[in-house]
Order: C-alpha cells, then structure tokens, then sequence
C-alpha cells in the first residue's frame, strides 16, 4: 500500500547533469517493486506548486542509519525540479508511494536486455538486480545526447554481461542511438526481454527494434501525471488491451511499465478512433 | 494505516436538507474517480460522502493529452470526462463502494436534456447512492455553448428531466459554474426546477499558452481551472447564493486547502464543502481538513459546526 509520508532529505548529490536526492522514506522500501516511482511534494503546504512531480524509484534501503530511503534522479528542467534539485541536507520533503505497477519479471531465468535513454535509466538498476537474483543474464545499453547525460555507467557495468553505451554527439561509446546497438545486444545475448525506460522517440523504437525480433518488450513510460495515484485521469495513453480493444489507460496506475507492443506510440497524444468510448465525430 | 478522522469534542456532523453527514468534508467530483484510489489512504467510509466522477450514459474515451497544465496555486484540466459509462459504473464501482459502506453522491453528465434523464433513471434504487449532483457546468464538452449551467432555461431543463426520472425521495445538487454574470439566478431557476441543493463551484473556464510552441497547451485549447487560485471567486458564489437562497443546502468547493479554507466556506453559508484539486497533492487532504477545522473551531471555542455556518452573513440580518 503507498503511503504519504513526511520525510527529509537526506543528501543530494550531483552526477553528470543530474542529481541524485536519498530521502527518508520510511516503510515505502518494504513494498517497492522495480519500476514503482514516488510523487514529490513542491514546496510546503503553502506552496503555489500543488502537482506533485513523479520520479523512478532508483535506490531504495529498507534498514540504514535513517530507516527506510528512497533515492530519486533529477533533471532540472522547470520550477518543481529545480526546486527539488536545490534541496539540502534535513530539508523536509514530502513523498507519496511507492506508486504505479512495477516490471513484470519473466518466469525463466532468460536473458534480458536493459535500455536506460538519460536518467531515464534510473529504475533499471533495481530492476538488474532482480532480474540476477532470478538466474536472468542482463546486459545493458545506456544512451543520451551527450556523455554527461548518461546515468549509472559503473553501476550498469558492475552488474551486467555487457555494458554498451551511445552517445548522439559520439563524446562516449558509439555514435548513434541505442537501437543502433540493441539488435546486435540482442543476437549476441539470446535475449528474450527488453526493458527500456527513457523518452518516448526512444521507447518507440525499442519497442519495434523487439517486436522484429519476435521478442517482448516492457516500456516505462513518462506521461505528465497531476496526482500519480490515479485519480485525476491526466496521465493516459492508447494502450491496446488483451481483448484487442484500445483504452486510454492512466500511465500512473496501469503503468508506467507497458508491453511496448501494446502502446499506440504513433497515437499517443491522440484518441485513436477505435478508442474504447472514443468520440463519433468532433471531439471530447 | 488508513488515515482516519482524529476524535475530537466539537460536532463536527452537518446536514443538507434531510441527509445527515458525521463529517462536512466530501470529495469532489472528478478528483477522486470513484473512491477506491483514496482508500488506500484514507477510509473513504469516515469522510462525508463520496463525491464520484461524472458519469454518463456511454463510454467515454475523454481527450487527448495533453490534458492539464500547471497554474499559479492550481491548473488547468481538460479531461473530457473520460468515463466507463453508467451500466459499467454501477456494475463495478457503485458496487464497490456500496460493499464498502461508504456515503456515495453520484455525479451525473449528459451531452443534452435527454442523456442526463437517461443516466439518472439508471440510478433508480441504486443501493448506497445517497444524492445525485447534476454536473450541468463541465467547461469541457464539445460545445461550450452546451455548458447548461450557463443559461436559466437550459439549467432547468435539465434539472426538470433528472427530477422527472429519479424517485421523489432522492435529493438532487445542482452543480453550478462561475462563468455567468449572475449565478443566484442561475441557482433560483435550477431550484425552482427541482433542485433540491446546489454544488458551488465547477471549474473556471481557463488557457493556459505554451510560450514555446505559441499554441494552447491543452489538447482541447481551452480547459477548467481549479485549485486555490480559484477560492475568492467560490467564497463569493456561495455567499451569493446563501444571501439569495438563505434555506437552500449547499456543497461549497474551489480551492479548498486546509481547515481555514473550509472554515472561510462554511461562514460564508456552505453546509459541506468538497475538496479537489488539494486531493491530486495530498491523497489524505479530506480527513486531514476534518481535523484541522474541528482543531480551529475548538480552538475558538465553539462547540459545533453548525454555529458557524452563514457566519459571515450575520451583519446583513
């Protein structure tokens, strides 16, 4: 069950471009899967930012000096994130979760392939060491813009077969894109899974590079979410259902994680006309 | 553990017309879906009511995204109301919430006069569904000239049909919108029509510009603004109407935050009051904005919810 807790910060750390922010998160570790976020408070209660800023779940430590911690990767791109990344040490800080529904782990210890795009990242390491835990062999594929974009190059070379990295400007590992590289990953690990989260150009191709390859791929997604616990039906997508039939589906609560087969990425940001309740003519 | 309501010495009970509530705080329509979300962090059983998403009598797929933006203290939201259409609402979450025990005003939509009588007579013996409120000002429908709320007749026309296909005994709340240049004569036609009480406020009809694409940024261009930005404009409305319509029952909502907010409602004539967009950042807000109002009025020294309500119109009498 998520919870609303009042916790601080514990440190924050700069990576790259990125922060790193450990907070006090009491019990939210004890029921965190791979792939859950938590909801981030802006401010205090008199905040003029009342929507909440979700985040992967990157870390989590369920009995250190400070009980239970989360650790969350942040991108400075606005006024709640900048407002997050410029937090410090025994600042108070308000999180709900652990929220959203997490990776599906396969059955067999099949080997998985793990696609990060930037500090998209972020969910993936938890989710390797699952996935190890299981007998899977993971191998990795980390891709950004630019070197100092990408996130967790020692962890995902500590705890994968192989570590591939690209970069678009090429100022680390190959230049290109990670589908460049992930069919290759694909072959030469015998991968039956790929699990990405990133942006959603990126999820996209992923998702297809997988689909030609005849093998599953899990998608996080980001969709701009208002609460994060799936009341306010602001975060949905086109995602295709087992009966076939299109639903737009809360990102939040039925996801983030998707079988990227079943996201209409061409669609997002759209109603497909075969939407289940989609309009007949005009619009909603 | 489930956030529940703190025991305290004042009552905080209320009641609009016939019904009683052991607490004023209900949430709000469209920002609790149909409650089981909430009760993983409070027990929904403990509020007020529940106040349910509107529902109408299809399916409905709602907007594309992008369907909200970020305002100073609130936002803007085009949803269209998504929804899974009456037969499907009753069958999964009016079930739900009935099983649970939980106070349930259903929220009711239409695209015209007819849909809102048809929803409603679906509603019919409905075990658990202690009110309907019509929701006739949903600023996000196809045609912002349908946005009922906005004109007398077309208000009471629909009021007119609900009442016509709901039993006798089921109180009806109209839910009324802010963009009109008088809303108690908006409130007086509705009631005349069969209203048995009033939702004040809906949304504010609002744009919201990307200053890098230069285009709106909601998907449907224009969309409804909420939270506490929207307060004054509510607290206005509500003592509007309460001066207008000194015996009516009214739900009071917009930008309701904490205690003193709800307290700012209740004197202004709410007898409950709705939380909203408040909920999207702390899921606990409804039973937290019951302690602290019970906390102030104890404070003060009033021993009951009821001496303050319509305080604030207490010179004019």
């Amino acid at each position: 069950m998520p919870i609303v807790h009042k916790g601080t910060v514990v440190d924050v750390k700069k990576v790259g471009s990125y922060f790193v922010l450990t907070a006090t998160a009491a019990d939210i570790p004890k029921d965190f899967k791979p792939g859950n976020f938590v909801a981030v408070a802006i401010g205090d209660e008199r905040s003029s930012l009342i929507l909440r800023r979700a985040f992967s779940i990157y870390q989590v430590n369920d009995r250190g000096v400070y009980g239970g911690t989360v650790d969350i990767v942040v991108s400075p791109h606005g006024p709640g994130t900048d407002y997050i990344a410029n937090l410090k040490r025994n600042d108070p800080i308000n999180l709900v979760g652990p929220l959203g529904k997490p990776f599906s782990l396969p059955k067999d210890p099949v080997p998985c392939v793990l696609v990060g795009g930037g500090y998209g990242a972020a969910p993936l390491f938890t989710l390797a060491e699952a996935l190890t835990a299981r007998g899977c062999r993971v191998d990795f594929i980390l891709g950004a813009s630019t070197q100092e974009k990408l996130f967790g190059m020692l962890e995902a070379r500590r705890i994968s077969t192989t570590l591939s990295v690209t970069t678009d400007d090429g100022t680390s590992g190959v230049m290109g894109r990670v589908t460049d590289v992930l069919p290759d990953v694909i072959k030469k690990s015998g991968a039956a899974v790929v699990y990405a989260c990133g942006p959603m150009q990126m999820l996209k191709a992923v998702s297809e590079v997988a689909t030609l390859h005849g093998i599953v791929s899990q998608t996080s997604v980001e969709e701009s979410m208002a609460c994060g616990i799936g009341v306010c039906m602001t975060c949905v997508m086109p995602i295709i259902g087992e009966d076939g039939v299109t639903r737009m589906l809360r990102s939040c609560v039925d996801g983030p994680a998707f079988r990227g087969d079943k996201v209409r990425w061409d669609e997002v940001g759209t109603i497909p006309a075969d939407t289940w309740g989609a309009p007949e003519i005009g619009g909603h | 553990m489930k956030r529940v309501p703190k025991r305290t010495t004042v009552d905080m009970s209320t009641k609009l017309g016939r019904l009683e509530f052991s607490s004023p705080v209900f949430t709000a329509s469209g920002c609790a879906a149909a409650g089981k979300e909430l009760d993983q962090f409070i027990d929904i059983t403990t509020i007020g009511a529940v106040v349910t998403k509107s529902v109408m009598l299809n399916p409905r797929s709602g907007r594309a995204t992008p369907r909200m933006a970020e305002t100073p203290s609130g936002m803007l939201n085009g949803i269209g109301l998504q929804g899974p259409g009456i037969d499907d609402f009753i069958q999964n979450d009016l079930s739900w919430l009935s099983q649970k025990g939980a106070k349930t005003i259903v929220s009711i939509a239409g695209n015209n006069v007819e849909e809102f009588g048809k929803v409603a007579d679906k509603l019919r013996d409905i075990p658990g569904v202690i009110a309907i409120e019509v929701n006739i000002s949903c600023p996000n429908v196809e045609n912002r000239g349908q946005v009922f709320a906005c004109d007398p007749y077309a208000a009471a026309d629909v009021i007119n049909s609900v009442r016509r296909n709901v039993s006798a005994s089921i109180p009806l709340f109209a839910k009324l919108s802010p963009d009109v240049t008088d809303i108690t004569e908006i409130a007086k036609s509705v009631v005349k029509a069969g209203a048995d009480g009033l939702s004040v406020i809906n949304t504010l009809l609002g744009m919201v510009i990307d200053t890098d694409t230069l285009l709106p940024k909601l998907s449907g261009k224009t969309g409804g603004l909420s939270g506490p930005a929207i307060r004054p404009v509510a607290i206005r409305c509500v003592y509007q109407i309460r001066k207008a319509l000194p015996n009516i029952p009214i739900i009071g909502m917009g930008g309701i935050r904490n205690g003193r907010d709800a307290i700012e409602f209740f004197a202004a004539g709410a007898n409950a009051i709705s939380v909203g967009t408040t909920v999207f950042n702390d899921p606990e807000a409804c039973v937290r904005i019951h302690d602290e109002t019970a906390e102030i009025l104890q404070e003060k020294g009033i021993r009951s919810l009821s001496e303050i309500i319509s305080a604030a119109h207490r010179e004019d009498l």
